[in-house]
């Protein structure tokens, strides 16, 4: 089709595993970081375990365990788990590649690359990705990144257990784990820059005829920005991930402080560096990390709006413009992380300025969406109930964020479960469930076949209600002091009154795994028995509702022309409520 | 120069130009951060000691400047024959940009060596940590543009390239420019400042 194309394979190799076609590496994406995000899951539960049991009791009888607690005692060793007790050092190694998992293996590969592969090449209407080696390139580089991150419990001393921010200079003296974790990460960097060019270019250069900018859907657009901001931001950390792993082996002392102290003695290395220094290096990826989270998840929840209440989307050129100004501005608030860590208050002052300012496009954007819904038909289908509930779990999560942004609040509710509960609002029932209900809006695309509306709606409730009973009880042991990151809260006197809701959350932790069930079941089983879809099954109006389903090799039989707009929705005159972007009338 | 027909792509670049620019912007961010790093231990680190110029070697630095900087000129040249469709002259020229990295490679691996040996190791103080990252990073940057330059050279020479075809002999190029510009910025930092 057009002059860099390729040839339809023919082997199975080519075809399913080592294959150049966008669609067929969207899809491994996909299935990939849905495994890493239930490794992260898994993970997580055993800490809820630890958690929600975190101590022995006065009946305690080292001879009489229990059924639960012998049973983890023996599958995981009296190192790991003595009695049945986790020990805090693998509570470390857990919580720090939970969150490392969850992030880099899980959310971003599944928003960015696998919904990014599959959807943005379609509905900007080009056959494939601008550099369809270098794709599957990305996407096996990105597989043994996560094998290498994976490897790292089998490390000596086990995974990295510094956090998933790896703060300098405990992780300069951590066991070896923390090596396999940079490296693990740099892997992960390479692939995440492969991707990121991938996009740019694609998004630029592959446009159909007219496809202009004014044109582009806006899951296009989240995309673009969000692929600006790996491109730009990965690097830094991978500046301060090979300055970390030089301090590990080569003996720099990038981070290490002169005569630091160190199991008593004084830690052999020149000195002189600033632990600091990290954490710069660190939140200036970290940051916009979030919007990477974010804004492909901001994407998504837009078209399955626009294409369930029927109408155009409100304020189509406000929201890319906040997108952009989201993208821009995120490089510039990194340092609101680091309130505690010491600055001056002037710097402060500045980097609260800049972090509230941030928060402008942000609800731009989600009041641009509660407009949309208004006086509109709604379609409450699964995937409008994931994108519906995006609206106020991302509300809260950016809300609970302002307090996070002031300086003189953060410093009490730094390192606190406060913090958690916020980050995880907008990142599990925000950005996740967007990126679910991306699943069960595109899935018909994909395979052929819808998912079972009634499983789904299933999915929809035991998700979202447990979420809200993990992360919102955290947000109250938070602002009454709970520190984060311990192993066993009840050591500290003042955590007892709300210890009790550790065992809430850790109940509702184990239904919403539960709840993921119908979701597992039924995406494999509409793989080959869904209901046949159809081309276009939500009477949707972007490009990838013109082609089959799934899409042929190459997406298009002839090169699509965009004749409107992404969001023609009920037009005036017209028989039927939609109009496709390459309808000639 | 030839008139070059604009790329069959949205924007009239070709997707490989576009693809390196994104590229060399994510590597100015690389370099960027790992610079800024150094100027800011340089001017708030009480322990960045920076040895005495005298040791530092400046004129066999500067000599390394210019040989790289010819590279860099070379391969103008280079692309510039190839846009000619004088594939002799466009080999010669890639023989003088393969041979500048190797000669910059060299005269590196004698500084290194005889640093090492005056006590500026990457673990003896902060300064020769940082010398021996970011010049070593950029070393590596070169061995890596050396192996795609021998891959365009060879491709060259069976006359893959031609005027409507240099697409990728201008990449590489771009990039060449690149890391001769990281080094134009690391020389004054690392040496004279």
């Amino acid at each position: 089709m057009s002059d860099h194309g390729h040839a339809e394979p023919t082997t199975f190799w080519r075809k399913y595993i080592f294959s150049v076609d966008h669609k067929v590496i969207g899809i491994q994406y996909l299935i990939t970081s849905f495994l890493f995000l239930l490794v992260g899951f898994g993970m997580m539960m055993l800490m809820r375990y630890q958690l929600a049991m975190p101590s022995p009791g006065d009946d305690f009888d080292p001879e009489n365990l229990g059924m639960i607690r012998s049973a983890v005692a023996w599958l995981f060793g009296e190192n790991l788990m003595p009695y049945g007790f986790m020990s805090p050092d693998f509570y470390n190694q857990l919580g720090a590649m939970h969150g490392t998992v969850m992030i880099f293996l899980g959310v971003v590969p599944l928003g960015v690359a696998a919904f990014g592969n599959y959807v943005l090449p379609i509905q900007i209407g080009a056959d494939d990705m601008a550099f369809p080696r270098m794709n599957m390139m990305s996407y096996w580089v990105y597989l043994v990144g996560g094998i290498v991150m994976m490897s790292a419990f089998l490390a000596p001393g086990g995974a990295a257990q510094s956090g998933w921010t790896s703060y300098a200079p405990l992780s300069v003296v951590a066991p070896p784990g923390q090596t396999v974790w940079l490296i693990a990460m740099i892997i992960i960097i390479t692939s995440s820059l492969l991707g990121s060019i991938n996009f740019i270019v694609t998004t630029l250069n592959m446009r159909a005829k007219g496809m202009t900018f004014g044109r582009l859907p806006i899951f296009c657009w989240a995309q673009l920005v969000t692929a600006v901001l790996l491109l730009l931001a990965f690097p830094v950390l991978e500046a301060g991930a090979i300055f970390q792993l030089l301090d590990r082996v080569a003996g720099t002392s990038f981070y290490i402080p002169k005569d630091m102290i160190y199991g008593a003695t004084v830690f052999p290395a020149a000195g002189g560096g600033n632990p600091l220094l990290w954490q710069h290096l660190f939140w200036f990826l970290a940051h916009p990390e979030v919007y990477v989270l974010l804004l492909p998840a901001m994407g998504i929840v837009c078209e399955i709006i626009a294409t369930n209440t029927r109408k155009p989307i409100f304020g189509y050129k406000e929201i890319v413009g906040s997108l952009i100004l989201i993208g821009a501005l995120s490089f510039v608030v990194w340092a609101h992380h680091m309130f505690v860590s010491g600055m001056r208050t002037s710097l402060a002052n500045l980097f609260v300025t800049t972090t509230l300012t941030i928060s402008v496009p942000s609800i731009a954007i989600l009041t641009c969406m509660l407009l949309s819904l208004r006086g509109a038909q709604i379609r409450f289908n699964t995937p409008m109930l994931f994108a519906l509930a995006f609206l106020p779990m991302f509300g809260i999560g950016g809300l609970t964020g302002l307090p996070l942004g002031f300086a003189p609040t953060d410093l009490y509710l730094h390192d606190t479960y406060y913090v958690i509960g916020h980050f995880h609002y907008v990142v599990a029932p925000g950005s996740l469930a967007a990126l679910m209900g991306g699943t069960y809006f595109w899935f018909p695309k994909m395979f052929g076949r819808r998912m079972n509306e009634k499983l789904g709606k299933v999915h929809f409730w035991m998700t979202i209600i447990p979420m809200n009973f993990v992360f919102f009880p955290m947000l109250f042991q938070g602002m009454w002091g709970m520190n984060r990151r311990l192993a066993d809260p009840t050591l500290q006197w003042h955590n007892l009154p709300v210890q009790g809701w550790n065992y809430v959350i850790s109940v509702a932790a184990l239904v919403l795994l539960i709840g993921q069930l119908p979701f597992i079941f039924n995406f494999f089983y509409s793989i080959w028995n869904g209901e046949e879809a159809g081309d276009n099954p939500w009477e949707a109006t972007t490009l990838e509702w013109s082609c089959s389903s799934p899409p042929p090799h190459g997406n298009f039989l002839a090169p699509p022309q965009v004749y409107r707009g992404p969001y023609e929705y009920s037009v005036p005159g017209r028989q039927k409520d939609f109009w496709r972007q390459d309808e000639i009338a | 120069m030839s008139s070059h027909a604009p790329a069959n792509t949205s924007t009239g670049i070709s997707n490989a130009k576009l693809g390196i620019w994104s590229f060399l912007a994510s590597e100015v961010m690389l370099f960027g951060g790992l610079l800024s790093a150094y100027v800011i231990l340089n001017t708030g680190s009480a322990h960045m000691v920076t040895p005495p110029r005298s040791m530092m070697g400046v004129p066999l630095a500067t000599l390394n400047t210019f040989v790289l900087i010819s590279s860099s000129v070379a391969m103008v040249l280079a692309l510039s024959a190839i846009k000619q469709n004088h594939v002799d002259r466009f080999k010669q020229w890639m023989y003088c940009v393969i041979g500048g990295a190797g000669i910059f490679l060299m005269i590196k691996s004698y500084e290194y060596n005889h640093k090492w040996h005056e006590g500026i190791t990457i673990s003896s103080n902060l300064f020769g940590s940082f010398y021996y990252t970011l010049t070593g990073l950029h070393a590596i940057h070169i061995i890596g543009g050396v192996c795609v330059l021998l891959y365009i050279l060879y491709e060259g020479s069976k006359g893959r390239y031609g005027p409507d075809n240099y697409d990728r002999v201008e990449c590489v190029g771009l990039y060449w420019h690149f890391v001769d510009l990281v080094w134009v910025i690391l020389f004054p930092i690392l040496y004279l400042l």
